[in-house]
């Protein structure tokens, strides 16, 4: 952790992340205005200091949709991340340690739901499950358990036949203790690197989901789906566009900077 | 060093960042289109390339430049000869008399029978799965009989019917090609069919062989612009030249830009919050008509069409001038107050829940659908939005009925009224909203059995009278169609129906 907080790159990208957070947060409690009221006076009304991101083409403030957004879409990537990471841990750890047929059969799974895109999963279960945030966590929560899992398994591999699990295992502790108590710890910066990645990804799946128009159901704002809206408006109103794409680069930026540290 | 690349990220962002919107500013410099060669952008896929099995207006609009009935509209509203030559009305409306046009082709260079005629005209009043003619107006035919020799088509009707010559409008298609209808479909219009490719396009050539007068464009190519978000991108690049139906602050944008022609109609559609009336709590008149009261129209068209558009108060749109009520569309002036009362009296003070299922392709429809909602609120009704797929949105909605509420345009098939009202009558096949009203059913059913004109009219104006007073449906608007062209093509027309006329269009 000392490390990492020498890194310049590390620290700019904490910086970002954690005012980017704590942006969302305080939009929970506090929002200039209503994001879905609507103000026919105020349709494509510009930047000014009432609206200091001007009002989409309903008239609807762009600042409190831009909070509100943030909101959604950093609760769809949290989700898929946590899916993702607890189901490819389960996979991982288990097909690492065991191997064997088990970890062939398994595994040969894992790279049938790899090949497959997000978006195509993320298709199917709208049909199945009709369109919403739930579905798309779901759907890329799943989509998103091989990289994972294969990340915890080679950590696995690597780990199962060294000289302190070897002592463990004289020591008479079970396969259950061995994976969780001994192994995971120290598979976790591996880990924590695969989650910062993933977070990314899942933002921006979720803007390019709800961009497809297979995410989140209007009027609930995500970056995503202001950025799809914004699209038809781009000559009139730019900045409809224009801020949840800067949002949106932000909270990738500030992620990626620190994902990219712990490597260096 | 990772100062240095702390900075490259940065620098590398705000260049992406200026890139693309100095991209998006330069599309425009494309010259897009030859003479024989012109793409029109459809907003979704075709459903059935067999001009009987089709269903959605979309589709229509498309093959009305492959296939002609024995009759077919021309935009002023008039029914002209197409594969008959000419027509004759016996017995008040009982028979009809048609002769075929002489020396009509096919597609493929095979002249045009008789037999193909009856062929066509059976195909349609053959009863389908649900018991109802694929054209339901065709029940009413009793025989169709054919003369080779003197090219002769005689319908004998079981009723009278002075708007049947309206139906006829029903392609005509070859015997001969009856099994790849759906596949390699074969008509007699201004244009063929060349290839389809799903969910991509649609290409047809000039048919030069065509009886009256011949297309300007050689080769049009319809091409699937799913979701309208992209369509000014499309056009400015050159990919597709002609948009029929383009949202105000396109047309907007694209008025401004030199290169292109914004035309200003109206899209020939019923606009309305359809609501299924078989469902609770739609099945209590009281809350249709709270929710009629509580939706403000004009705020609507302000919202998403600049204002522009007509507000309708039932099931016709004003190009049907006869048929046209002008007096329904104040019928529900905006009244909150009334709209909490009359809920209060149905029962459901404590407010009401729905969902409206839109179809994601059509911007209009789901923007308009955020308004309700919007608008809703404020007499304490939660209507939630569910966007699908237009093929979800068919099966589901349209044919399954499975649904509360849905926002959708409905076109005439054809230049009558019944065009718009038969599918309210109660056991109609494509009363998707299950309206149910015994006096509707009576006073349609005197209008398709008048003979005289004027009580038939009164008859159908009747029923659209009663559409608004039982509120049948949220009547909105008949939408502002705005089409865009690239400039140097001529001859657009608009129709008084949901058509697309390509053949009309020529480059100066």
């Amino acid at each position: 952790m000392k490390r990492l907080l020498k890194s310049k790159s590390f620290r700019a990208g904490l910086v970002i992340t954690v005012i980017m957070v704590l942006v969302t947060v305080a939009g929970y409690f506090f929002s200039p205005y209503d994001p879905e009221y609507m103000d026919l006076s105020l349709k494509f009304a510009g930047v000014s200091p009432g609206h200091i991101m001007g009002c989409d083409n309903f008239g609807r403030d762009i600042f409190s949709r831009v909070l509100c957004g943030c909101r959604t879409t950093l609760l769809v990537a949290t989700g898929t991340v946590l899916i993702g990471c607890v189901g490819g841990v389960i996979v991982g750890s288990l097909t690492g340690y065991f191997g064997g047929v088990f970890d062939t059969v398994v595994m040969r799974i894992n790279d049938v739901i790899f090949a497959f895109p997000a978006v195509l999963i993320a298709l199917v279960f709208a049909s199945l499950f009709g369109n919403g945030e739930a579905t798309m966590i779901l759907a890329l929560g799943i989509a998103f358990i091989p990289s994972f899992a294969r990340m915890v398994r080679s950590e696995f591999i690597r780990n199962r036949s060294l000289d302190y699990v070897e002592s463990a295992r004289l020591q008479g502790a079970g396969n259950v203790r061995i994976i969780f108590a001994h192994i995971l710890p120290n598979a976790w910066p591996v880990l924590l690197q695969s989650v910062i990645i993933g977070f990314n990804n899942a933002v921006l799946a979720e803007a390019g989901l709800s961009y497809l128009g297979i995410g989140v159901q209007p009027p609930k704002a995500s970056l995503g789906r202001m950025l799809s809206d914004a699209q038809s408006y781009i000559r009139i109103s730019p900045g409809y566009a224009l801020f949840p794409g800067l949002v949106i680069i932000l909270m990738v930026l500030g992620l990626g900077l620190m994902g990219r540290s712990s490597y260096e | 060093m990772k100062k240095e690349t702390v900075l490259k990220r940065a620098v590398s962002c705000l260049l992406a960042v200026t890139l693309t919107a100095a991209l998006c500013g330069c599309a425009g410099g494309k010259k897009g289109g030859n003479s024989d060669k012109f793409t029109v952008g459809i907003p979704q896929d075709i459903d059935s390339l067999d001009p009987h099995d089709a269903v959605a207006a979309g589709t229509k609009e498309v093959l009305f430049n492959l296939f002609e009935g024995l009759l077919k509209p021309d935009s002023e509203g008039n029914l002209i000869p197409a594969v008959a030559q000419e027509m004759q009305e016996k017995e008040n409306g009982k028979v009809y008399e048609f002769t075929l046009r002489s020396g009509i082709k096919f597609h493929d260079g095979s002249p045009v029978t008789v037999d193909d005629v009856a062929y066509s005209l059976n195909k349609c009043s053959a009863t389908g799965p649900d018991g109802t003619p694929l054209v339901p107006e065709f029940a009413n035919i009793s025989k169709v009989e054919t003369d080779e020799a003197s090219s002769l088509i005689t319908i004998t009707l079981k009723q009278a019917d002075t708007d049947f010559p309206a139906y006829l409008t029903c392609a005509i298609t070859p015997e001969a090609n009856k099994d790849k209808e759906d596949t390699a479909p074969i008509g007699t219009g201004p244009y063929k069919f060349v290839s389809y490719t799903p969910q991509d396009r649609l290409v047809v050539r000039r048919f030069d062989d065509y009886w009256g007068t011949k297309a300007n464009i050689e080769n049009v190519t319809f091409k699937i612009v799913p979701g309208t978000d992209t369509l000014v991108t499309d056009l400015e690049g050159g990919s597709i030249d002609m948009f029929a139906r383009v949202l105000s602050e396109q047309a907007r944008t694209l008025s401004e830009n030199p290169e292109f022609q914004v035309l200003e109609g109206t899209m020939n559609l019923v606009q309305a919050l359809y609501l299924n009336n078989g469902r609770e709590p739609f099945k209590n008149e009281k809350v249709r008509q709270a929710i009629c009261y509580a939706v403000n129209r004009q705020e609507i068209l302000d919202y998403v069409s600049d204002g522009k558009g007509t507000i309708i108060g039932s099931s016709m749109y004003p190009s049907f001038k006869k048929y046209y009520m002008p007096e329904l569309s104040d019928r529900y002036a905006t009244d909150v107050e009334k709209a909490k009362s009359l809920l209060a009296e149905a029962g459901f003070s404590n407010g009401v829940s729905f969902t409206i299922t839109v179809p994601s392709n059509y911007t209009q429809h789901v923007d308009t659908a955020l308004v309700i909602s919007r608008q809703l609120k404020e007499v304490g009704i939660n209507a939630e939005i569910k966007e699908v797929e237009w093929g979800t949105w068919l099966s589901d909605v349209y044919t399954a009925r499975n649904f509360d509420a849905t926002v959708i345009g409905v076109d005439a098939s054809n230049l009558t009224a019944s065009a718009l009202l038969s599918r309210f009558e109660s056991k109609a096949s494509n009363n998707f909203i299950n309206f149910s009203d015994a006096a509707y059913d009576e006073n349609y059913r005197k209008a398709m059995n008048e003979t005289d004109d004027a009580a038939r009219t009164e008859s159908f104006k009747e029923c659209e009278r009663i559409l608004s007073d039982r509120a049948a449906n949220v009547y909105i608007q008949d939408l502002p169609e705005f089409v865009v062209i690239r400039k140097g093509y001529s001859g657009y027309r608009f129709y008084p129906l949901y058509v697309q006329d390509i053949s009309l269009i020529s480059r100066d």
